[in-house]
């Protein structure tokens, strides 16, 4: 990990424009719980152009939804029973066929201990 | 009158004749695929096409017609794919690195529906990365550009498919609408786009981007050929969780020019100082000519609107990056060689490189309105914001029989003028993202240019009613000559 240039990026509170709602620690948190690398130069330019998407975003809190429930999806959907049956499933060989890197009849991953 | 050249008819009209025996499918592939060849390096509509299936089946179509057996509605017609569509055996990209070289095991259930009534994939479409966008502009491979003005956007995310459409490289197209992606591209390029009411189209092979506000939808050149594709495509299927039980109809058949009765609301919302005089002139002459054939039209207000856009991109980013967390490089999709690595960073390595900018941005953003701590503000919030709007159109669509508007608040903009300012792009979104958050079905009809630059109509529906939508186009398309017009181009 590259070291954090210290000194330019307080926490919220320092409420310029360029961090009033995400500073570029909290962006480098963020990308990593998403296992997204950001290279320097992109880390500078998301911070900015989040705190103004943020800035839009917002808007929503001028609304009093307090009483209104969320909406998760736009159908009334309730959980659909099938019978555990054995259906058509594709051939080994289809499934890996898109796999970068594999051994034998696995998917190879990279190594995790 | 001239009669068209053959890659410029209709699918109805190339259905008819190929019954009649007075064209083959394999001339008509031919010439699909020749103009494809002429005019393609300057659209960049398509990013894979696949001339030699498409040649193959055409002749088994032929020799089945010789053979006097029965063919399907789709007979021969050639249809441009969105590449976020799987097809069986022809690489499905999402305009991405991440899957540049992905192959899909199986088709989505929309291509073996068209298969069933032997359309023909003609070749995937151009689109921005993983449909995140409006322009096609975010495309791993290459900006589409608009057929009409070679210098301006076709939208998108559907662009490739739209503009396939008015250069007459396709017949029929699909793309896929999230916040607008089948819309938006209609409006650039003067074809007809319909988002189906969310539940009526199998998802099941579209590469997920925010499930709960996306749908597959037809793109075509004739009202009709949209009802046609429509009613091939949409119906039940027990592979997608979210599919409903809604009897199909083949909507065309009873297409009339009447729309005495018919009742438009027109959201003042729609009309705001957001959106361009000149769109607004030329949405306003096609609501005088709706009222002309008898439509009766008052202006509403839906306030929550205002909060629309907002909503709309918090849930879909939120979506957005559990969906696309599947990417790590493993099972299929670009992978780094660095096996001695740390696995975390293996993973983070391939997003990095597999993803565009737009679709890091989204993920990343969309993560952190789904964390703890910021949950309840953005995504909760949003939630709520939906649930307002939903039940403004849901009175809204009591009282009236449709709603219109404008499609998009502005003509068809510069290649590379917004691509730089992701908030600005969001923008254009204003209008179409609603029919998203709601689930209702929307059509985008051709309905004036601006100079070159086409203009395109809106009209959103009650849940499940996507026949009175296009009939409101039929009959606007039957009085007028909008979707009629061809670019110039050479």
């Amino acid at each position: 990990m590259p070291a954090r240039p210290s000194g330019n990026n307080k926490v919220k509170g320092a409420e310029t424009m360029r961090e009033k709602w995400i500073t570029k620690e909290e962006i480098e948190h963020i990308a990593q719980l998403a296992h997204i690398e950001l290279t320097e130069e992109e880390k500078e330019v998301f911070t900015e152009q989040f705190n103004r998407i943020l800035e839009f975003f917002r808007k929503i809190d001028e609304v009093d939804a307090g009483s209104i429930p969320p909406m998760y999806h736009v159908l009334d959907i309730v959980n659909v029973y099938r019978e555990d049956e054995v259906g058509e499933t594709l051939p080994k060989e289809g499934v890996l066929e898109n796999a970068p890197k594999k051994e034998e009849r696995f998917f190879k991953s990279p190594r995790i201990v | 009158m001239s009669t068209p050249r053959i890659h410029e008819m209709c699918a109805v009209e190339f259905a008819d004749k190929i019954r009649r025996g007075e064209i083959t499918a394999e001339d008509y592939i031919w010439s699909i695929i020749n103009r494809a060849k002429s005019v393609d390096g300057k659209i960049n509509a398509f990013i894979t096409m696949a001339s030699e299936e498409a040649l193959e089946k055409a002749r088994d179509i032929d020799r089945k017609i010789a053979r006097g057996e029965k063919i399907g509605r789709l007979a021969g017609v050639a249809v441009a794919v969105k590449d976020n569509i799987c097809t069986f055996g022809i690489r499905t990209t999402c305009a991405s690195h991440m899957l540049e070289n992905f192959i899909p095991p199986y088709d989505a259930t929309v291509i073996r529906r068209l298969k069933k009534e032997d359309a023909i994939i003609i070749g995937k479409t151009n689109m921005d990365e993983f449909a995140m966008g409006t322009t096609t502009e975010t495309s791993y491979f290459g900006p589409t550009r608009n057929p009409w003005n070679l210098s301006k956007v076709p939208g998108g995310s559907s662009g490739g498919s739209a503009a396939a459409l008015a250069a007459d490289e396709a017949t029929l197209a699909l793309g896929s609408d999230t916040g607008g992606s089948v819309r938006c591209p209609a409006s650039y390029c003067s074809v007809i786009g319909l988002k189906p009411t969310y539940g009526s189209v199998s998802r099941y092979g579209l590469i997920a981007y925010a499930n709960s506000l996306e749908q597959i939808g037809p793109l075509a050149k004739s009202t009709v050929d949209c009802a046609l594709l429509l009613s091939v495509i949409g119906g039940y299927d027990s592979y997608d969780s979210t599919s409903v039980n809604m009897p199909i109809e083949d909507y065309f058949r009873s297409f009339t020019s009447d729309l005495r009765g018919l009742k438009i609301g027109l959201p003042k919302e729609f009309f705001d100082e957001g959106v361009e005089e000149s769109v607004k002139k030329h949405v306003w002459s096609a609501i005088h000519k709706l009222e002309d054939l008898g439509a009766l039209y008052e202006e509403i207000s839906l306030p929550s609107l205002e909060y629309a856009l907002a909503a709309y991109y918090i849930i879909a980013m939120s979506e957005a990056s559990s969906n696309l967390a599947r990417y790590d490089g493993l099972r299929y999709g670009y992978r780094i060689d660095h096996d001695d690595a740390d696995y975390s960073r293996v993973y983070a390595k391939n997003r990095r490189v597999g993803f565009g900018a737009e679709v890091r941005r989204r993920i990343i953003l969309g993560t952190y309105a789904l964390s703890a701590g910021y949950y309840e503000q953005y995504y909760l919030k949003a939630l709520k914001i939906r649930m307002l709007i939903r039940r403004e159109f849901e009175s809204a669509l009591k009282k009236f029989d449709a709603l219109a508007g404008p499609t998009m608040p502005l003509p068809p903009f510069d290649i590379g003028e917004k691509i730089n300012d992701p908030l600005t792009l969001y923008m254009c979104d204003i209008l179409t993202v609603p029919a998203n958050l709601t689930g209702y079905p929307a059509i985008s009809i051709p309905c004036g240019f601006e100079g070159d630059l086409p203009v395109g109509m809106q009209i959103i529906g009650k849940p499940f009613d996507e026949k009175n939508l296009l009939e409101i186009s039929f009959a606007f398309e039957n009085n007028t000559d909008f979707a009629k017009r061809k670019p110039g181009l050479q």
